[in-house]
């Protein structure tokens, strides 16, 4: 940040209850003065209902999938039920030729090489979606198969069938995953990744008195959204128009410019409402490239959404892992070593590390990576809430449970040794005062089949900003209020948490606050990955009512006979700082305005205390989001069942804006957490290669009776960083779920699981129950 | 999903006259052939009917509705007994007074099954034909043995939920989790045909297992419906028990049920026995040696603890699921005491 013009401000800094304090901080002039502590805010920091409640519960709503336009066709897309296979000949001319084509679109022609079962071969376009199939089924397809791999284990061996022949790469482009390029291909193996390795980890481990050593699997994972990927495109002579249902309007704005060379002006994305995206909805995907080329080449709209099937098969997941973790302490504690072996698959993509957990939630000085991909003939991975540190949470914080076991430690007494974050150990005593963990007892020591544990973890999610986030504030001459951004609302409800910003500079309530928002139209808005929305949109919204606010007084003040600075708002007045009785209502106010509206287009500023690290359009904050939790469990040792019956989860997002919402967020991420643990797995069948649970029934996700009594408490972290202090909860939520439920279930039954999910066929092996097969 | 005609049945016996293909023969129909399209087969609540049909497993080119069978869906007394009609749903199972009072396990098997929501439309009927689960057979890109093909993929392949029991070529576990119970209670299947007359089966003797024929799994004939099913009568000193094991309480299939039934004599000893196991087996798994561990005895834990150790000995587990045998094993330990509590 230069420019002298900057100006000195107060803020409040501080854990909300641990104590607060003042920093001093210089920020820019067009940043609005200091927000206080929620404590003496009107709306900020108050649970509400958001917006769109009602209109979801009744089904008002509209989706993606309830766009109807004129001439409307609809696209399906054939897929290989091959796992490796070279296309000789595709034929789609009786295909062409069925009643109601009007566009085909071959995907892998002749010498493709499809490499999974469900990756796309043609895609047709047609008057109803049953012509399409229809005619789907008429195209003629000539396979060469391939030798293919779909298992971990297998790939890696060194005379495996090969994934990518040598010279073939996959692509690397992938959101949210930073992943290095220029890495070997080895076989199927592409690595290692050693970045983040420090110290000298021989000498780290000859120092070390205690050492715990294992191995830990975790499994793919599908995002399994409610809403199913959905896309319209509109091809029209002057410009495109997308409706997608996407985690990134403007980004997806970009990707469609570049790819059609079109211009961005010439390129409008919109949104709907949205159900869910979890990572997999971050890009436009293929599968909406093969929607807008069949819009171009048929003269008419194009609605093309994946089946439930093709969202297990080809729209990402969550890459299995096997991780080998071996730390070593010395007697007290003290962390003198850890090392990392991993190897993950992203299918025949990259991206299957696990992060910096293990690199950065605890002080160690010596550590060493090495984390590679493997490829294997199944769909492609990508983001899914928590990347990377999800899976690798499950090894660490289980491998800090066993060291603290063996050392004799309360858990939470080697946390206190070597995590050096104040918000964790704040979130470490609110959460075992909550579970009441000095009921704790000793491993397996409960009496009779049905043994009960209690187990914690932490988490570490870096606290993202997108710096290329804008939003704009509009006051009308009717005093109403609009808030306009690109920013799509991907289920977490923030039109709701923009409404509560804009309301609270105006002295209004969000009831009266009308967000626009999901249309490029609007000012490019941030992406909702990452855990990056709150953060990034809400101080410019903040920013630019605050300017709007200021405009206005400066119109309205000649009328009060003061000069601006003298005027406030609140309780939709506008009126003289300390005098009650010289006010009016803003509506009023702005009747007077010279022009039917104001406007202010503000931008996310640098956060005030300077970034710790900037990648172009985004950067990382200077700390951490940290996140404990805590996993009461029963497991039946004699039918190998796992009931969580309890989870507290305590949060940090820094400033809560709405903890409604942030309560429901950490709920899901929970639940998220809780299927991870016990439930979800995608099963692929070695011989064929085909997924066999690509649906909703054979793969497992949690239900209702599932659903544990969840206690939510979400710290007031202030850090006096941005115009409301806001980061994120949603990735974070998930992270510490299913290593808390595996450490609680080490300390019901006495025995650790290092695998995913705990089935009851896990438990009951580990437990030594199961008579060898045949 | 291919274009259908659909019809609504009056009577049985038009259903029976309409309807000239079982599900499992019109599943071998190769779907090229014209033959595919002039099945006309029958829908009860049509949860199963539309999942093969979604699938592309079944491609009928008529739907025979029963539900506007007039009285096909009560429930009542019959010499002593139970008569159930064949459209009575799932719920009505679960919640009829009779059966939660004399046939508990029955009404606790129903009840364990599925969703609400779908309890509310599956019928009984429907839930004895359902086709079975295996992942293999409910993929229209693997030809399985019971489809007709030449192997059965899971012998080999991900076998977590196949059967542990009686699988000659083919690992299916029957998916009827109420079977479990009517097996254990000696129910009848009562079919009509077309002209109207009877035939009653016992319902073990209905559901066939692949050495009899792999290609289906009961002996339901081509022009028959089923009508009811038939509890016998049952001493006022029997007391019955349901477990079920699925990998979450919800909404899931099982990994293994049980059902017990007994009969206690005055002096407390145990005089009949009957224990099905499920999920475990291509038909409801009955397991004598279980039953003969409580005959003649009093039951306490170690009774109990014996008629879960002899119900799965002779096993025989593939590659993933001996994980099934503690679990069948405590599920009738833990439902012997609970029917002699
Ligand atoms: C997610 C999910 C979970 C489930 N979990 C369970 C579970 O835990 N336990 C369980 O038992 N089931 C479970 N089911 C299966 C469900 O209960 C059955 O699909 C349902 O009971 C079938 O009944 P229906 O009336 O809908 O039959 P339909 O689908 O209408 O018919 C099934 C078959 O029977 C034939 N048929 C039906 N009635 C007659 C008749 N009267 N005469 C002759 N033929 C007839 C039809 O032609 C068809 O072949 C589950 C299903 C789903 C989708
Ligand atoms: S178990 Fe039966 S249904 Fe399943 S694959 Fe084998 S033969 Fe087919």
């Amino acid at each position: 940040m230069s420019g002298d013009n900057l100006r000195s401000e107060k803020f409040p800094v501080g854990i909300a209850s641990v104590g607060l304090a003042e920093i001093e901080r210089r920020i820019p002039p067009d940043e609005p003065p200091p927000l206080p502590v929620n404590s003496a805010l009107q709306v900020i920091g108050k649970s509400t209902r958001r917006q769109d409640g009602r209109a979801k519960v009744t089904g008002a709503v509209r989706y993606t999938v309830d766009i109807k336009l004129p001439g409307l066709l609809h696209a399906r897309v054939l897929r290989s039920s091959l796992p490796h296979a070279r296309v000789q000949a595709v034929d789609t001319a009786a295909a062409a030729r069925q009643p109601g084509v009007r566009a085909v679109l071959v995907i892998a022609p002749r010498d493709a090489i499809v490499r999974y079962v469900g990756a796309p071969v043609v895609a047709i376009a047609a008057t109803t979606p049953a012509a399409a199939e229809a005619a789907l089924r008429q195209v003629r397809i000539d396979y060469a198969t391939l030798p293919f791999v779909v298992d971990l284990d297998t790939a890696r061996r060194p005379n495996a069938p090969l994934v990518y022949q040598a010279g073939e790469q996959p692509s690397l482009a992938i959101a949210e995953i930073p992943v290095a390029s220029g890495l070997p291909l080895t076989g199927n193996v592409r690595g290692p990744e050693t970045q983040g390795s420090r110290g000298n980890i021989d000498q780290g481990f000859a120092q070390a008195e205690m050492l715990v050593e294992s191995d830990y699997r975790t499994q793919t994972q599908t995002h399994c959204c409610m809403e199913p990927h959905a896309i319209v495109a509109d091809w029209r002579p002057d410009g495109l128009t997308v409706w997608i249902s996407t985690q990134f309007t403007a980004g997806v704005r970009h990707e469609l410019a570049q790819t059609f060379g079109l211009k961005l002006n010439q390129v409008r994305v919109k949104v709907a409402a949205m159900g869910g995206g979890f990572g997999s909805k971050s890009q436009l995907g293929s599968y909406g490239q093969y929607a807008v080329m069949l819009s171009r080449q048929a003269g008419a709209p194009v609605r093309l959404v994946l089946d439930r099937a093709e969202e297990h098969l080809d729209s990402g997941n969550r890459p299995a892992t096997s991780q080998h973790l071996r730390i070593g302490a010395q007697r007290d504690g003290t962390l003198t070593a850890i090392s990392l072996v991993e190897y993950g698959t992203a299918g025949v993509g990259v991206g299957a590390g696990v992060g910096n957990f293990a690199q950065a939630l605890y002080t160690c000085p010596n550590f060493s990576s090495a984390q590679n991909d493997v490829f294997i003939n199944a769909g492609r991975g990508s983001a899914m809430r928590g990347p990377g540190n999800t899976p690798g949470a499950f090894a660490m914080e289980q491998a800090m449970d066993e060291l603290a076991d063996k050392l004799g430690l309360d858990p939470l007494t080697l946390r206190d040794r070597n995590d050096r974050s104040p918000v964790r150990r704040e979130e470490r005593r609110l959460g075992a005062a909550r579970i009441g963990w000095d009921r704790r007892h000793a491993p397996g020591a409960d009496p009779g089949p049905i043994k009960r544990g209690i187990g914690m973890a932490q988490s570490l999610w870096g606290a993202n900003v997108q710096t290329n986030a804008a939003c704009e504030v509009r006051l009308l001459r009717d005093g109403s209020v609009e808030v306009l951004s690109s920013v799509q609302d991907l289920g977490t409800g923030v039109a709701t948490v923009l409404a509560q910003v804009v309301a609270e500079e105006f002295g209004l309530q969000p009831s009266d606050i009308t967000v626009r928002i999901g249309d490029t139209d609007f000012p490019a808005g941030p992406p909702s990955y990452g855990s990056r929305t709150t953060a990034s949109v809400t101080p410019p919204a903040r920013s630019a009512a605050w300017q709007v606010k200021q405009m206005l007084f400066r119109q309205v003040a000649p009328t009060f006979g003061v000069a601006p600075e003298q005027l406030v708002v609140g309780n939709g007045q506008v009126g003289v700082r300390n005098d009650p009785t010289r006010a009016m209502s803003l509506r009023a106010a702005a009747a007077g305005l010279r022009t039917d509206q104001l406007s202010v287009v503000a931008s996310r500023s640098d956060d005030y205390g300077g970034f710790r690290r900037r990648m172009s359009d985004a950067a990382l904050a200077q700390t951490d989001l940290g996140g404990v939790q805590f996993a009461a469990v029963a497991v039946d040792t004699e039918t190998g069942a796992i009931h969580v019956e309890r989870v507290v989860a305590v949060q940090d997002c820094g400033r809560p804006i709405n903890p409604k919402l942030i309560e429901s967020q950490v709920q899901g991420g929970v639940l998220m957490g809780i299927s991870y643990a016990l439930l979800e797995e995608r099963v692929i069948d070695q011989h064929t290669g085909h997924v066999m649970n690509a649906d909703m029934e054979q793969y497992k996700l949690v239900g209702v009776r599932e659903t544990p009594s969840i206690d939510v408490v979400v710290l007031e972290n202030y850090q006096g960083q941005s115009a409301t202090d806001a980061y994120g909860i949603a990735e974070p939520a998930n992270i510490a779920t299913a290593p808390a439920i595996a450490n609680a279930v080490f300390n019901a039954i006495g025995v650790r699981l290092r695998s995913l999910p705990m089935t009851p066929a896990v438990v009951l092996a580990a437990l030594g129950s199961v008579p060898q097969g045949s | 999903m291919d274009r259908f005609s659909w019809q609504s049945a009056r009577s049985p016996t038009e259903a029976a006259t309409l309807g000239n293909t079982t599900v499992a023969e019109a599943m071998l129909a190769d779907p090229a052939l014209s033959a595919a399209a002039d099945c006309v087969v029958l829908k009860a609540g049509g949860i199963d009917l539309l999942d093969l049909m979604k699938e592309g497993l079944l491609r009928p080119g008529r739907v025979v509705n029963l539900r506007g069978i007039p009285g096909l869906d009560s429930i009542a007394e019959d010499a002593g007994g139970l008569r159930i009609g064949a459209l009575a749903t799932l719920e009505q199972v679960a919640t009829h007074p009779t059966l939660r009072q004399r046939y508990t396990a029955l009404a606790d098997a129903a009840e364990s099954s599925a969703s609400p929501q779908i309890r509310h439309v599956a019928t009984l009927g429907g839930n004895l034909l359902q086709r079975p689960r295996c992942w293999y057979f409910r993929s229209a890109a693997h030809r399985c043995a019971r489809k007709g093909g030449e192997y059965c993929f899971a012998f080999t392949g991900e076998n977590r939920y196949h059967a542990v029991f009686g699988h000659d070529d083919c690992a299916i576990v029957h998916p009827s989790t109420s079977a479990t119970a009517l097996v254990a209670f000696g129910a009848h299947v009562e079919l009509t045909n077309a002209q109207g007359s009877l035939r009653t089966v016992p319902l073990s003797d209905f559901m066939v297992g692949p050495a009899v024929d792999i290609m289906r799994e009961t002996d339901l004939r081509s022009g028959e419906v089923l009508t009811a099913v038939v509890l016998p009568s049952m001493p006022a000193s029997t007391r019955s028990a349901f477990l079920k094991q699925a990998e979450k309480p919800s909404f899931d299939w099982s990994i293994a049920d049980v059902a017990v039934v007994l009969d206690r004599a005055a002096d407390g000893r145990c005089q009949h026995a009957s224990i099905v196991l499920g999920a475990a087996a291509p038909v409801p798994w009955r397991v004598p040696h279980a039953e003969a561990a409580l005959v003649g005895q009093t039951i306490d834990a170690t009774v109990a603890h014996a008629a879960g150790q002899a119900a799965i000995a002779g096993a025989a587990p593939l590659r993933h699921n001996a994980y099934k045998l503690p679990i069948l094993a405590t599920l009738v330990r833990r439902a012997v005491l609970q029917a002699a509590a």
